[in-house]
C-alpha cells in the first residue's frame, strides 16, 4: 500500500513540476495578501498576537486553493473512475493526496514565511525559528488530512469551487487557534515560548483525530 | 416503524416542558448578577446542549450507516442534524439576546459555547447544499455520512479548542455557563434540558414518521401508475 | 455591567422564549402540513383503487 500511495504521490508531484499551478499560485496569493494586510491594517510591522494572526489566516487560506486543485487532475481526465477501476487501495490514494498537499504547504512556506518576516514582522524570525518550524509541520499534516478528505468530499459536488473552502475553514478553526496561540508568544519583541505544550497538545490531538479519522471514511468516498 | 411511542413522547414533552417552564419563572431564584435577564441562560444553553448532542447524534447514525449500508440511517442521521441547525438558528439567536441583555452588545466573544457553536453552525450549514448537490441517492447518501461523521468528530474538538483559547483573552472567574449553579438553578436547569432533549426525540420521530409516509405514499403512486398509468394524477 | 430594570430585561427574557417557541410552532405547523397532505394524496390513491 505505501508503494502504491508513493506512485500515485510521484505522479501528482511531476504534474505539479510540469504544469507548476498550485504551488506557484499559492505563494503568490500569501504573499499578495501580506500586502493587502499592510493596506488594510495601515501597518509597516506586526507583532504578537497580530503577526500570529495574519500569518496562520493567510497560510490557512493559501491551503483553500491547494485543496480546491488537489483533485483536478482526476476530475479532469474522468480519472477518479479510471483510479476505481484499479484495485487500489483507496487509503493509498488518501495518503497520496493529502502527501502531495503537504509537500506543496512545505514548498510555499519555504518562501511564505520568510516572506512574511521580511514584510511584515517586527521583531526577526531567527529566535522564533526552531518552535515555529515544529508548529508548521503538525499544522501542515492537520491541514494535509482534512484537506485531502474535503477535497474528496467536494469533489463529487456541482458547486466545488464553493464547497471546499466553506467546509475547510470552519473544519481548521481548532487548527488556527492551536498554531496562532502557539505562534503569538513566539513573534512578540520578547521572543520566547509560552505554554508551548499545551498547543502543541491540542494540535497533535486533533492531528491524530483527522488523520485517522480520514484514513476510516474514506473508502466511503470513492466505493461505487 | 418510527411512530412507535411517538404519543407518549410528545405527552412526556409538553409536561416537561411546562414543568420547566413553572420551575424557570417561579421557583428558580433570581441571579445575583445579571438578574431577570439570567432566565434566558434555562432556554439559550439547553437548546445548545441538545443540539450539539445531536450533531453528535447525527454522526454516530452515520456511522452506522455507512458501516450497515441501511439507507434508514442516512434518513435518521439527515433528520438529526437537519433539527440541529434549526436548534442551532434559535441558539445564535437567543445567545445574541442574551449577549445584548447582559453585556450591552448583540454579539460577544466571552462564552466559549456561543463562539464554538457559531463555528459548528457554520460548518453544519454547508451539509445542505453538499447534500442536495449530488444528485446519484447512493453516492448522497454516503458522502452526506461521511461529512455528518467528520463535522460529529469535530464538535467536541471544536469546543475545547475555543474553550481554551477563551481562557485567554477573556479570564473568567465564575463563567456564566458553567461554574458552580446552586441547587434550585441547578434543578431547574436539568429539568429544562430534559424538556429540550424530549422535545428534540419528540420532532425526530415526528419528522421521520412524515418523511417515511411520504417515501411510502411515493412507492404507492409508481406502482399503481404502472398499473394504470391513465388514471393516477 | 448592573443588571437591567425588570421591566426591560422582561421585554429581552420573552425576546428569547418568544423566538423558542415561535421556533418550534412554525416547525410543527410545517409538519403538519405535509402530514395532512400526505393524508390526502392517500385518501385519493384509495379511492382510485376502489373504483378498480
Amino acid at each position: 500500500m505505501i508503494r502504491t500511495a508513493a506512485t500515485i504521490l510521484r505522479k501528482d508531484l511531476r504534474i505539479e513540476l510540469r504544469v507548476r499551478e498550485s504551488v506557484p499560485a499559492m505563494t503568490l496569493f500569501t504573499v499578495t495578501v501580506y500586502v493587502l494586510f499592510h493596506f488594510g491594517l495601515d501597518r509597516d510591522s506586526l507583532d504578537g498576537e497580530l503577526a500570529s494572526g495574519v500569518l496562520w489566516v493567510t497560510l490557512l487560506l493559501a491551503s483553500v486553493i491547494g485543496v480546491s486543485r488537489l483533485y483536478a487532475a482526476e476530475r479532469e481526465q474522468g480519472g477518479v473512475d479510471g483510479l476505481l477501476l484499479a484495485p487500489i487501495d483507496r487509503t493509498a490514494l488518501f495518503l497520496a493526496k493529502a502527501g502531495a498537499l503537504l509537500l506543496f504547504l512545505v514548498a510555499v512556506e519555504i518562501v511564505a514565511v520568510p516572506a512574511f518576516g521580511l514584510l511584515l514582522l517586527g521583531p526577526g524570525l531567527g529566535g522564533a525559528l526552531p518552535e515555529l518550524v515544529v508548529i508548521l509541520a503538525l499544522g501542515n499534516v492537520g491541514v494535509a488530512a482534512v484537506g485531502a478528505l474535503v477535497g474528496a468530499l467536494a469533489a463529487e459536488t456541482r458547486a466545488r469551487e464553493l464547497t471546499a473552502p466553506l467546509l475547510l475553514l470552519p473544519l481548521l478553526v481548532p487548527l488556527l487557534i492551536s498554531c496562532a496561540q502557539a505562534t503569538e508568544p513566539l513573534l512578540r519583541p520578547d521572543q520566547g515560548p509560552e505554554d508551548l505544550g499545551r498547543w502543541l497538545g491540542l494540535l497533535t490531538l486533533y492531528d491524530v483525530v483527522f488523520v485517522l479519522l480520514s484514513v476510516a471514511v474514506f473508502d466511503y468516498l470513492l466505493e461505487d | 416503524m418510527y411512530s412507535k411511542g411517538l404519543k407518549p413522547l410528545a405527552i412526556a414533552t409538553v409536561l416537561t416542558t411546562a414543568g420547566a417552564l413553572a420551575l424557570v419563572f417561579f421557583y428558580a431564584p433570581l441571579d445575583a448578577d445579571q438578574g431577570f435577564v439570567q432566565k434566558i441562560f434555562y432556554v439559550h444553553v439547553p437548546m445548545a446542549i441538545v443540539a450539539l448532542g445531536g450533531f453528535v447524534a447525527g454522526g454516530i447514525m452515520a456511522i452506522k450507516h455507512l458501516r450497515s449500508g441501511d439507507p434508514s440511517w442516512d434518513l435518521r442521521s439527515y433528520v438529526a442534524i437537519h433539527q440541529s441547525i434549526i436548534l442551532g438558528v434559535g441558539v445564535l439567536i437567543t445567545g445574541s439576546i442574551w449577549a445584548r441583555a447582559s453585556w450591552g452588545h448583540w454579539w460577544v466573544w466571552d462564552e466559549p459555547v456561543l463562539v464554538s457553536f457559531l463555528v459548528v453552525f457554520l460548518l453544519y450549514c454547508v451539509y445542505y447544499p453538499l447534500r442536495f448537490s449530488i444528485e446519484d441517492p447512493d453516492r448522497q447518501a454516503r458522502y452526506s455520512s461521511v461529512f455528518a461523521i467528520t463535522a460529529g468528530a469535530f464538535v467536541p474538538l471544536n469546543f475545547v479548542a475555543v474553550r481554551l483559547a477563551e481562557a485567554y483573552t477573556h479570564p473568567r472567574v465564575l463563567s456564566q455557563t458553567g461554574g458552580s449553579l446552586p441547587g434550585e438553578m441547578r434543578l431547574t436547569f436539568l429539568v429544562s434540558l430534559l424538556a429540550m432533549g424530549l422535545l428534540f426525540v419528540t420532532l425526530w420521530k415526528l419528522e421521520l414518521t412524515s418523511k417515511h409516509a411520504s417515501a411510502q405514499l411515493r412507492r404507492l403512486k409508481r406502482r399503481l401508475a404502472d398499473r394504470r398509468p391513465a388514471a393516477v394524477a | 455591567m448592573p443588571a437591567l430594570p425588570l421591566d426591560e430585561a422582561g421585554k429581552y427574557v420573552a425576546g428569547a422564549y418568544v423566538v423558542f417557541f415561535t421556533l418550534i410552532v412554525v416547525y410543527v405547523a410545517i409538519m403538519g402540513a405535509k402530514i395532512a397532505r400526505i393524508d390526502r394524496q392517500l385518501t385519493e390513491l384509495n379511492e382510485l383503487v376502489e373504483d378498480e
